[in-house]
């Protein structure tokens, strides 16, 4: 790949990166061999960009009746429900207004998502649980996805469902990797107990006020987060048949 | 086992000993419970009534590692789980083998990542490799038919097995050559004798492939 | 912390972070006891106090599979109960971001190795949604669908008699189990060419046909089948040692089984009839009739009872879908999805047909193409995310899958019916007794692949 070539004054130079520089009189170098640079792709499709396309966000009201009076029902119960502590005492009531409690509103595929702001989840599961309007019951799952390219890239999934209503919710709270802190919901449904056990294993969120926020699935002193984006694979290249087979995440993939 | 290793050093009766030890131990062959994941499914069918276990003494699956011969590593291994599948191999008195059923634990399988060891003899040595995903149980049979022949071609006793492998290293005893007679040649008569007769001859290696070819053919032959 | 400086306090005599060690004749032993075993245990003294501390560890004959259980013991009284899992953790959920979406069956049917249909079949239905073509898949590819499902659900639950019952001392009741699920293995691999573990639903419709001779099996186990279902009732039911070991015990009612996520045949023994079949169906089954099992006692017996029922009712399911399987595609009309091929066994005994080989190679510039591009790159899925749950044999199995618009799915997440089952175990079980422990246990039917996926 890198040979020395000789110069046309005789001088062996070395290309360290592929090639040959040849020496120009005004210093400037040339580098390559047809002109070729970057990838070996000629094909031009290598350096093709396209939108993806991401669900777009909705204001209200959405337009599907059963999802407006969901987001209407948790308007009024939180913003007629005492925020915080409902144990009394001397906990200043503080109504929460909907737009400081949710970012963001998401109809996608029959399915409404809510970004939730990660410090009011717990109220906003509580009214949820609790209204009379609302009845979600069953938290059904907690999850977590890690959007690598974002700032707030670890964002904590909760499905809940309303077994009087028949219907779902998603909510979603994003948090950095720097300061991954997000309140428990176990108190409000024990049931997330270990599915935030496991999303702390595998992403490294941490819940606060979890009874017992310690590694589920991999052994207690494992480090790292395995579902990470940025967390290897981890597989060995496999030898088969004479040849050397690398791990999935390094194979050669038509993406 | 001592007594005869004492008067006959050299183990010239000991063959006949020698076999009916390794057959009695392979004639009731104990596995302890290793079922893991899907194999371990598989591996209950086979002790259940269609592909019975029973009729190789095997039916009785040793809850206690102490009281098991065969350890039948059914399943996919996870990096929490290696230490104790080391404990209950360590738990399991001498003699004892190790079958490795399986793709997931004989190599990894498909789970080419960070949580599965990739092939139980990270942690155990393994007698016998059983790929499949997961083998049926007439794999898991052959399987243990092979182990069966294997086991019935060891060598008697500790002691013997050290003084083979004293002279093993010292280059006089015997070694497993490659182009040696393979052991489940040794166990068959008329095999042994054909082998013998084609080590003279200096064509074992064309018996070897004459043999699997006709095997292979008889299969195929069966089923049309 | 129990480790000491001094190691002879420690009765295990370990450092902090160290497997403790000593010297035997035969040399150095290692005691790998894993976790935090130390600490559990040396906050009991062990010859004054009476309670005593019991590991059920991951290698046991009765926790179902690689389930560690340790418990407080008092006498024969449990008054703590503590789950261990993630002996089983094989990371599936991040190696399906490195394959393409169609692979992806073959991955997420081992999870719950009892029911691989029905992971199969959730997975699918997430990436149809994605994708958008739930209304396209075909209508006897739905039948199908729903035909292996009920029939795995059987298959499942008679795994699920088998091992409780030689758990609990009818050891019969493993052989009979296991001779009922052969019949249905069969049935299995004349439909999909395995046993276990099939990959048979893929994305777009199941990978091929249902053979005749399937069909004929089919009609046959629908006859013998309920006379058998009610030999096993007849073996256990009333059966006073059965009774004993399961009425009123291990007994978690509504409240508890809601809090704590419980669904399934756990959540109908206490009474509340939730089966997403019917109240949010999917595949079809609205127009099925069948009844929900559901028992009001909370108990294991109730549950046992349940799912006998379930078993009678898939087997109506079951001939209700033969009667309506029209002939018809089994895989999506879109060139640009469906899998690209007619299997058949060819002449090494593999693989696809020579008729479609030749079409492909031949005479199709097009189908040429999509198998080109489907096999090495897969099809792109639009972005956004979805949760599709269905009723597994063990409770409401979720799929979460998220797509970022590429081949490869961005992430999927499984909402294991085992997972969040088995946090009520401590709940069953703590005031019982011991042996009630192993009833609660197998009674809430944890498979822990997919408990730990």
């Amino acid at each position: 790949m890198s040979e020395p070539v000789n110069g046309s004054d005789g001088q062996v130079v070395g290309g360290s990166v592929s090639g040959a520089a040849a020496n120009m009189p005004d210093g400037s170098v040339t580098r390559g061999m047809f002109g070729v640079g970057g990838s070996g792709d000629t094909s031009g499709f290598g350096g093709l960009v396209r939108r993806t396309g991401v669900p777009a966000v909705s204001g209200r009201p959405v337009g599907v009746d059963e999802f407006d009076e969901v987001l209407d029902g948790l308007q009024d119960a939180l913003e007629t429900r005492p925020a915080g502590d409902d144990e009394g005492g001397d906990v200043e009531k503080a109504f929460l207004s909907f737009d400081e409690a949710i970012e963001r509103i998401v109809v996608d595929r029959g399915e409404l998502t809510l970004h939730i702001k990660p410090e009011h989840i717990l109220d906003v599961c509580r009214a949820l649980r609790d209204d009379e309007g609302l009845r979600y019951e069953l938290c059904s799952s907690v999850s977590g996805v890690d959007y690598l390219n974002q700032d707030r890239r670890l964002h904590a999934v909760y499905h809940l469902t309303s077994m009087t209503y028949r219907r779902r919710l998603r909510l979603e709270c994003a948090v950095t990797a720097e300061d991954p802190h997000l309140p428990s919901v176990s108190s409000v449904y024990p049931t997330a107990d270990w599915q935030e056990r496991e999303t702390y294993d595998m992403f490294g969120i941490i819940f606060d006020g979890h009874p017992n926020l310690t590694r589920i699935l991999m052994p207690d002193d494992w480090e790292g987060y395995p579902q990470r984006k940025d967390y290897p694979l981890g597989g060995v290249p496999v030898e088969y048949k004479g040849a050397e087979i690398p791990p999935p995440d390094q194979r050669r993939s038509y993406r | 086992m001592g007594i005869e290793e004492k008067l006959l050093p050299n183990g010239i009766l000991l063959t006949t000993v020698e076999k009916l030890v390794n057959w009695s131990r392979k004639a009731s062959f104990w596995p302890a419970t290793f079922g893991l994941a899907c194999c371990a499914i598989e591996m209950m069918a086979t002790g259940a009534a269609r592909y019975d276990l029973a009729r190789f003494g095997m039916e009785v699956f040793r809850a206690s590692p102490r009281q098991a011969d065969l350890m039948i590593v059914a399943g996919r291994v996870s990096q929490k789980m290696a230490p104790v599948l080391r404990q209950i191999y360590d738990q399991m008195p001498e003699p004892k083998w190790v079958l490795s059923m399986g793709v997931c634990a004989s190599s990894g399988g498909m789970f080419n990542n960070y949580a599965i060891v990739q092939g139980v003899d990270h942690v155990v040595p393994v007698d016998m490799y059983l790929p499949g995903c997961p083998p049926r149980p007439e794999m898991l049979l052959d399987a243990i038919l092979k182990l069966h022949e294997k086991v019935m071609a060891e060598p008697l006793g500790e002691r013997r097995a050290k003084t083979v492998a004293i002279a093993a290293a010292e280059g006089r005893g015997p070694k497993v050559q490659p182009g040696s007679m393979p052991s489940s040649y040794r166990y068959d008569k008329a095999k042994r004798a054909a082998w013998e007769k084609a080590v003279a001859e200096g064509t074992e290696e064309q018996l070897r492939i004459s043999n699997w070819m006709q095997q292979a053919a008889q299969k195929a032959g069966g089923n049309q | 912390m129990s480790q000491q400086n001094n190691p002879q306090d420690d009765i295990y005599g370990g450092r902090a972070g160290y497997a403790p060690e000593r010297e035997t004749t035969q040399g150095k032993v290692f005691t790998v006891t894993g976790g935090d075993w130390n600490d559990v245990v040396s906050g009991t003294d062990p010859i004054h106090d009476e309670r005593i501390v019991v590991n059920m560890g991951p290698q046991h004959p009765s926790t179902h599979g690689v389930l560690r259980l340790i418990l407080e013991l008092e006498g024969e009284t449990v008054t703590e109960a503590r789950t261990v899992i993630g002996y089983l953790h094989t990371g599936i959920e991040k190696n399906l971001e490195f394959r393409n979406w169609t692979q992806g069956t073959t991955f997420v049917t081992r999870m719950d190795y009892l029911a691989p249909i029905f992971n199969e079949t959730a997975y699918c239905l997430a990436v149809e949604k994605l994708l958008g073509i739930t209304e396209t898949i075909p209508e006897r590819a739905t039948t199908i669908r729903v035909l292996m499902m009920e029939l795995n659900r059987i298959a499942s639950h008679l795994v699920w008699l088998a091992t409780t019952g030689m758990e609990l001392g009818a050891l019969s009741m493993m052989i009979y189990g296991f001779r009922e699920r052969e019949f249905i293995l069969d049935i299995f691999e004349l439909v999909s060419g395995l046993r276990m573990n099939m990959a048979y639903v893929r994305p777009g419709g199941v990978a091929q046909d249902v053979p005749p001779e399937a069909i004929k099996k089919i009609r046959e186990l629908l006859d013998f089948m309920p006379k058998r279902i009610k030999e096993y009732e007849n073996l256990l039911s009333n059966q006073p040692i059965w009774l004993q070991r399961t009425k009123g015990v291990a007994v978690l009612d509504v409240t508890g089984c809601l809090a704590l996520g419980v669904t399934g045949p756990v959540l109908r023994s206490a009474g509340l009839a939730w089966d997403l079949r019917k109240t949010q169906p999917y595949c079809g089954y609205e127009t099925y009739e069948f009844d929900v099992a559901v028992h009001s006692d909370a108990d294991v017996w109730a549950r046992y009872d349940v799912r006998l029922t379930e078993m009678r009712e898939s087997l109506k399911i079951i001939e209700q879908a033969l009667d309506r399987l029209k002939p018809g595609p089994v895989m999506v009309d879109d060139r640009k999805i469906a899998w690209p091929a007619q299997l058949a066994v060819g002449q090494d005994g593999i693989g696809n047909s020579l008729a479609h080989v030749a079409k492909i190679m031949g005479q199709s510039m097009e189908s040429l193409i999509h198998h080109f591009k489907l096999v090495t790159e897969g099809f792109r899925v639009p972005a956004g995310q979805v949760y599709i749950a269905i009723e597994g044999p063990r409770g409401e199995l979720g799929v979460h899958a998220v797509s970022d618009g590429g081949t490869r799915p961005f992430r999927v997440h499984y909402r294991e019916p085992s997972f969040v089952n088995l946090q009520a175990i401590p709940a069953m079980a703590e005031g019982g007794l011991l042996a009630d422990v192993i009833a609660g246990g197998a009674s809430l039917d944890p498979v822990m692949g997919g408990c730990d996926r």
